[in-house]
């Protein structure tokens, strides 16, 4: 299987009593009071130092996304992250999973083609387009889309970017929401017909039927663990079943926090404080920006409303009063030794069914020099024995970039450790 | 007390069958929503003694078709569908109330052909924007917040009747989809162009507002009474910005007298 690292770029050092002062850690959060920009530079720059330092540490691929107005992570151009990165992993098998360029935001949508085109270019192939749809606060609030036409506006930009990579003629687009006369994409990519595709979403049944209508990887992100995790992705796979499209693992990716440490005792040590800012803080959304009227639609709605909503509310409210052995219990973390952490994710990869996972190792606060340090320890400790985890069954990841697919990124140490930070 | 029958009209080529609660007798009169979808409250019983009140559902609103509002794209549909709609009652040009969002139809209706809309209502209305007195988006605005801008009397009945109760599953899809449907014509802000086209309504126009609208608030009033011709406005006291719903006699007849004189 192939394990990635994601990055979300929150802010590092957000007040002690953040969470109480403002209400809400997205769309209106006061950049004055909360942010310098001369610090910001240094989370940019450390961001993509550490991933850079997990690529040549052997992360089989990097990841960067996109979100607008807060400090949970503020990489409004994911693009230009990748590019910085694509530029310092030439010569390393490590893929560029933009997970990514929101696609209903970005206007007009040919744009996030050219850019995926340009990386796919400079990265010498190794670019996997993630298509997000974009959460409410993003899309709606911070970039005023229509909440109702939010999912069509997307589907419709996925359209015309995927006939923008392919087509041979020059065509015209005359689209519900955008018009384009005379499309002509310069550069196209590397990879033919077009990147390796992955959906990120949040258990919503249109986004299910919309993956697997177009053979893309579903990739489940949500920070409740994998018992919430377990309930989406069981869903996921009975639809698949039902569908009649065959249960490849690598149809479906999964995000998990990861904080590996020498012990048990010292994981909880070094990582308990940043976990609790994590999801005190960086999570400290206001219900009201999240759920936005029309933003799902009618049935995701009622599924969301019926069974998920629930279970959401529930986990956010125990959330406050957990201890790190409840984060850790409950799988919201998967933490500790590397033996635990191990077992741990082994138990979540197959419960969930899922080849091609995506790790947070960069959790909330945490500091630079930690984090080199959990992504060292989960590179040379955890990630060697995933390998193959998924190899008997025989499947085709048909989702990762074909000319690095088969060669494995190298666990090495040493060379990670003397990444220039 | 008359009892609200419901009408299913075919419009939009078909493909949008239209609910549409009418009650009383009467000369006619339309009536056009909230945001939060039709709720059949006191106000109009009282209007249903004196007039045949035709009450809409906004498309999408009406329970089992949720997807009709897929076939609207924009006002501009949206106003040439409510011409279809009275077309199909028979109305020439009846008066037109419309409250909150509906009140914004309702002054797009009279102003993109003002010989459809014989008198014309304005509650609370939403279409116009000051920048000086920024509209609350209501669809994101936490509840604790929403209970004093839309009610003057926050233990009122009728909110139980307009917001959505927490605890019941079927509320929460209903009102959540109510907004997402009228929210498509006014989001982000709800100023879609009607300024420069209001000068054309002709219809002699009643303002009506909440004395205490927390949401739109009373300079909107003014703003309205400026902006079109001969218009009058009338306060209701104790009111905010569901003031059908608060002070629904008091509404109720400033509509009457309007519309009778």
């Amino acid at each position: 299987m192939k394990i990635s690292m994601f990055h979300l770029m929150p802010h590092r050092e957000l007040p002690a009593d953040f969470e109480s002062k403002y209400h809400s850690v997205w769309v209106d959060p006061p950049f004055w009071e909360l942010a310098d920009p001369d610090r910001v530079g240094q989370y940019y720059n450390w961001t993509l130092d550490e991933l850079v330092y997990a690529a040549k540490a052997g992360m089989d691929g990097i990841c960067v996304n996109e979100h607008h107005q807060n400090a949970y992570g503020f990489m409004p151009s994911p693009n230009l992250m990748g590019s910085a990165l694509a530029r310092a992993t030439n010569g390393l098998d490590v893929a560029l999973v933009q997970m990514g360029a929101t696609l209903p935001t970005t206007i007009p949508p040919i744009r996030v083609a050219e850019e995926y085109a340009m990386l796919d270019c400079i990265s010498g192939g190794r670019l996997v387009a993630g298509m997000p749809l974009g959460t409410a606060m993003d899309a709606d609030l911070c970039y005023g889309i229509t909440p109702i036409e939010h999912r069509d506006r997307y589907y419709e930009a996925h359209d015309l970017i995927l006939k923008a990579w392919q087509s041979r003629e020059i065509f015209a687009w005359n689209g519900k929401y955008f018009q384009l006369p005379m499309v002509n994409l310069w550069p196209r990519p590397i990879q033919t017909p077009y990147p390796p595709v992955w959906i990120p979403g949040s258990g919503s049944l249109s986004t299910w039927d919309f993956s697997a209508k177009h053979d893309h990887c579903y990739c489940f992100l949500s920070y409740y663990g994998n018992n919430l995790g377990k309930r989406v992705m069981d869903g996921f796979w009975e639809f698949v079943d039902k569908n009649g499209i065959d249960p490849n693992p690598y149809r479906a990716g999964f995000l998990q926090l990861v904080a590996v440490s020498e012990t048990d005792a010292q994981a909880e040590k070094e990582y308990y404080p940043h976990i609790r800012y994590f999801y005190d803080k960086c999570l400290h959304i206001l219900n009201e920006y999240m759920f936005i009227p029309g933003d799902q639609d009618h049935r995701s709605l009622v599924n969301s409303v019926r069974n998920l909503l629930p279970m959401q509310l529930e986990l956010l409210n125990a959330v406050s009063s957990w201890k790190y052995k409840d984060f850790v219990e409950n799988q919201f973390v998967i933490a500790g030794s590397p033996a635990s952490v191990r077992d741990q994710l082994m138990q979540a990869v197959k419960k969930l069914r899922v080849g091609n996972l995506m790790v947070l190792l960069h959790i909330g606060s945490m500091p630079h020099e930690l984090t080199l340090k959990n992504i060292d320890l989960f590179a040379r400790e955890v990630k060697p024995y995933f390998r193959d985890v998924w190899d008997d069954e025989g499947w085709d990841n048909r989702w990762w970039p074909a000319r690095i697919k088969n060669t494995s990124q190298k666990s090495a140490g040493a060379n990670a450790s003397s990444a220039s930070h | 007390m008359p009892v609200a029958a419901e009408r299913t009209l075919n419009l939009w080529d078909g493909k949008i069958k239209a609910r549409v609660k009418v009650a009383g007798q009467g000369p006619a009169l339309v009536y056009l929503h909230s945001g939060y979808g039709l709720i059949w409250e006191e106000s109009l019983d009282q209007l249903a003694n004196h007039f045949t009140v035709y009450a809409p559902e906004h498309p999408g609103t009406s329970e089992g078709d949720p997807d009709a509002i897929s076939h609207l794209d924009n006002l501009w549909d949206l106003v040439l569908y409510y011409y279809e709609m009275f077309d199909q009652l028979g109305l020439e040009a009846p008066p037109v109330v419309g409250h909150s969002f509906g009140g914004m139809v309702a002054a797009e209706l009279a102003a993109t052909n003002p010989a459809r809309v014989s008198k014309l209502v304005l509650i609370d209305s939403l279409g116009l924007w000051r920048d000086d007195t920024p509209i609350k988006n209501y669809m994101v605005t936490p509840q604790s917040e929403l209970d004093g801008l839309f009610f003057h009397d926050t233990s009122h009945p009728a909110r139980k009747l307009v917001f959505m109760n927490p605890e019941e599953p079927d509320s929460i899809i209903r009102v959540t989809w109510a907004l997402a449907c009228t929210g498509k014509f006014i989001w982000p802000i709800p100023d879609k162009g009607l300024r420069k086209r209001i000068h054309r309504i002709s219809a002699p126009t009643l303002i009506i507002w909440g004395q205490y609208d927390g949401l739109v608030k009373p300079v909107y009033a003014e703003e309205f009474g400026k902006l079109i011709r001969g218009a009058r406005i009338e306060f209701v006291s104790n009111a905010a910005h569901m003031a059908p719903f608060e002070q629904p006699a008091a509404v109720s007849k400033l509509v009457r007298d309007f519309l009778k004189g």
